[in-house]
């Protein structure tokens, strides 16, 4: 028992209801959420160490033993989804003090900015299915007021069907926690995970585990349920798309890996061989095809985040722990690059004030620095080794060769050479070309834009060239997720 | 009883798609709260519709009945007051700035 | 005003009501540990009673009766929730561990008293916090 692993949730709890009390005062609302960001890095690089120290570390909250408490539960992949949270909440928070507008600072921008985080940070910790359902209730609707927030007309429109979308999203949620209850009684995912096994999942849980699938899905923007995210995440200025981007559909991931790999584990060759490669591959194709045919810059990155949500739900299918460790990489890699990518279009779009690149053109010579962090989370992002995006991919499509899986491995591999192609098309148009920009422009600076930026190119470039320890920790933590009795004995102390 | 509800759930649960997929705004707001309505209801049924004593120790009753999905149905009722309360105001300022409250006008332009 | 409505009724009955309203909400809010009640419903109809007498006596009159800032009523809600949990970290216990004991109070007798009705302060706060503000947002955006 560690009361410490509550923090990630209570912390930014309270400072974002302490920010609402700022909310008249710009500067005073920057300094202490500046801070704050920067303490949560702290608090959770401890945890992912604590985390590694002693494998699985629970909070029974209210001291009520589990099965019966709430409980949370920080293992090695929480604490590693954490930690990548607090960085990107960092970075984005950092490039909005020199983006947002004033008018959405008093509209309690930043308190909305820590409550997402705690729906997040909850997510990520808890033991408890009825809970993960809170948190992502509480994830959802500060993203719904963020999404909204500044009340443009597009985004009035575009946001009222994404709510409306994750409304019914959250009604399936209720639902299939309604049937796993009834077959089980229990709603504590420990528990949960013993009793499936005791019974050897039979048709009725593999139906509803197929439920969970489709209401994760939604939110992590898998094949069929993917049309919402292009749009929605085009309102809202680059800092929030590019958190939303690094972040919420990971949480969907993750809830999918989390439930795949602790209680519906029995059915492999039905639910994760069957429907989850298959979704993958329609996923990754549908998105790179998306990304190819777009010419905005936000759009071509909305269409790449399905594109590669594909990537980490397909190493999840082919389950064999070289793949989940893949898996696991490739989110820690597509988080960070993602981010940076959102945030180097923000500063792009500062410069030129637009996101359609044709309009834009030649920013490489005014703009070297810019250009090639682009060029480098770019490339990461398509594949090119030495960089993270290779070596996370290379694992998921060798263990998709080893399973015998040729065609999602096929698939994976041509919508790799797509997602270059369509870097290069920004590449050439935005940075490449003759210079349209007028004189201010070119002699604008985003210095301050780009130091925020600059540690998540570094991450993306430290990921690659420290491949080997980063991989052994991938799959140290696969081989734990992959062994469901770890996180039963120590949640149920058996 | 349980398959009295059932058919009281899927009723409910038709008429909220049915709202849905209106093109009125407010009607579909008035959707999404059938839709938990009926969520909630069969969290009810599916634990069982019980009708022992409430699980407190001074009641000493024959049967109690299983406090967590009721605990779970308020928990959820209260989420969905909150979302309720957030897609009213969005609705309305919706139509303030459209205008309009047809969904078909919402549709956004053809080149996005 | 020119067109003023005849609502004598309304404007006599709802003090009487409001009271009543008031006062079943505040036994609502102390009887939610072992029976039915609590700091939601409680806050809820708390709620429902000022938005009654802001329906009777208009805005300006009730901004200037209860100046409340509601968003700031929602922080303290949940700063108080949040707070209850840490008394107990600070004793070194699980977080929300619920503490108790039995207190002689004049008039009422023996009462119990739980760390977990100071929670459902927060709560209460929150709920007509944030009730107030959402439907006072619409509100005065009309005016």
């Amino acid at each position: 028992m560690s009361n410490l692993i509550i923090l990630p949730i209570i912390f930014p709890f309270i400072i974002g209801a302490v920010l609402i009390f700022f909310s008249k005062s710009s500067r005073a609302q920057r300094i202490i959420s500046g801070i704050s960001a920067l303490l949560m890095v702290g608090i959770s690089a401890y945890l992912a160490v604590l985390a590694f120290q002693q494998d699985t570390v629970i909070l029974e909250s209210g001291d009520w033993v589990a099965p019966y408490g709430i409980i949370l539960v920080l293992d090695n992949l929480a604490a590693l989804m954490v930690l990548i949270t607090s960085i990107l909440a960092a970075s984005c928070l950092f490039f909005a003090f020199g983006t947002i507008s004033k008018k959405r600072e008093k509209y309690y921008f930043y308190p909305f900015y820590f409550f997402l985080i705690v729906g997040v940070n909850g997510a990520f910790l808890t033991g408890d299915i009825f809970n993960l359902f809170v948190f992502f209730e509480v994830m959802l609707l500060a993203s719904y007021v963020l999404i909204v927030n500044g009340g443009s007309k597009y985004q009035l429109r575009e946001s009222f069907k994404y709510v409306i979308l994750n409304i019914f999203g959250s009604a399936l949620f209720i639902m299939a926690i309604a049937w796993i209850y009834s077959v089980t009684g229990t709603v504590n995912m420990a528990h949960l995970s013993e009793r499936v096994a005791e019974i050897n999942q039979p048709g009725i849980v593999t139906v509803i585990a197929v439920m969970f699938f489709i209401v994760f899905g939604a939110k992590g923007a898998l094949f069929p349920l993917y049309f919402w995210l292009p749009k929605s995440y085009y309102g809202p200025p680059a800092a929030l798309a590019a958190l939303f981007g690094g972040l919420l559909t990971k949480v969907g991931i993750y809830a999918i890996i989390r439930m795949f790999t602790l209680v519906f584990y029995h059915e492999p060759l039905f639910t994760h061989k069957g429907i989850i490669v298959t979704a993958a591959g329609f996923t990754m194709l549908l998105g790179v095809l998306g990304a190819v045919s777009q010419f905005d810059f936000k759009r071509i990155l909305s269409y790449h985040i399905i594109s590669q949500v594909g990537y980490m739900v397909m190493g999840l299918g082919i389950f064999t722990p070289l793949a989940v460790a893949g898996a696991i990489y490739y989110i820690v890699h597509h988080m960070f690059v993602k981010t940076a990518l959102f945030l180097l279009a923000g500063a792009t779009e500062k410069i030129t004030g637009t996101t359609d690149i044709k309009a834009m053109g030649g920013l490489i010579k005014s703009q070297p620095v810019l250009t090639w962090s682009f060029f480098i989370a770019a490339i990461s992002l398509a594949g090119i080794p030495p960089l993270s995006g290779f070596f996370s991919k290379f694992p998921i499509i060798l263990a998709g060769f080893q399973e015998g899986q040729w065609v999602i491995s096929a698939v994976a591999l041509l919508v790799g050479l797509l997602t270059l192609i369509s870097m290069m098309k920004i590449f050439g148009y935005v940075f490449w070309g003759e210079n349209k920009l007028t004189e201010r422009q070119n002699n604008m600076s985003v210095t301050n834009l780009l130091i925020p930026i600059a540690p998540l190119v570094a991450f993306s470039i430290i990921l690659g060239f420290a491949a080997e320890p980063i991989f052994t920790y991938s799959l140290h933590i696969a081989e734990q997720i992959l062994e469901p009795s770890n996180y039963v004995n120590a949640v149920l102390k058996e | 009883m349980e398959i009295v509800m059932s058919a009281v759930i899927g009723l409910i649960f038709a008429v909220a798609i049915y709202l849905m997929l209106s093109r009125n705004i407010i009607r579909v707001l008035i959707g999404t709260l059938m839709l938990s309505h009926s969520v909630h209801l069969i969290l009810l049924t599916m634990s069982g519709l019980q009708r022992g004593a409430p699980p407190l120790l001074f009641l000493e009753a024959g049967a109690y009945s299983d406090p967590l999905p009721q605990a779970l149905i308020l928990t959820a009722i209260v989420i969905n007051f909150g979302v309720t309360a957030f897609v009213s105001v969005l609705v309305y300022r919706t139509y303030k700035e459209h205008k309009t409250a047809d969904l078909y006008d919402l549709r956004g332009a053809k080149d996005e | 005003m020119i067109n003023q409505p005849n609502d004598m009724m309304f404007r006599v009955f709802i003090r009487l009501i409001a009271i009543i309203v008031v006062t079943f909400s505040i036994y609502l809010f102390f009887s939610g540990h072992n029976a039915p009640g609590g700091g939601f419903i409680g806050g809820l109809m708390t709620a429902i009673a000022i938005l009654v007498m802001y329906l009777v006596f208009g805005t300006k009159t009730m901004n200037a009766a209860l100046p409340f800032n509601y968003p700031y009523m929602m922080s303290i809600g949940l700063l108080v929730a949040a707070g209850t949990g840490i008394i107990s970290v600070a004793f070194g216990y699980p977080y929300l561990k619920q503490f108790f004991d039995y207190f002689q109070i004049p008039i009422f007798g023996e009462v119990e008293l739980t760390t977990a009705l100071i929670f459902d302060l927060g709560v209460y706060l929150l709920v007509v916090g944030s009730a107030m503000t959402f439907i006072l947002s619409i509100v005065e955006d009309d005016s």
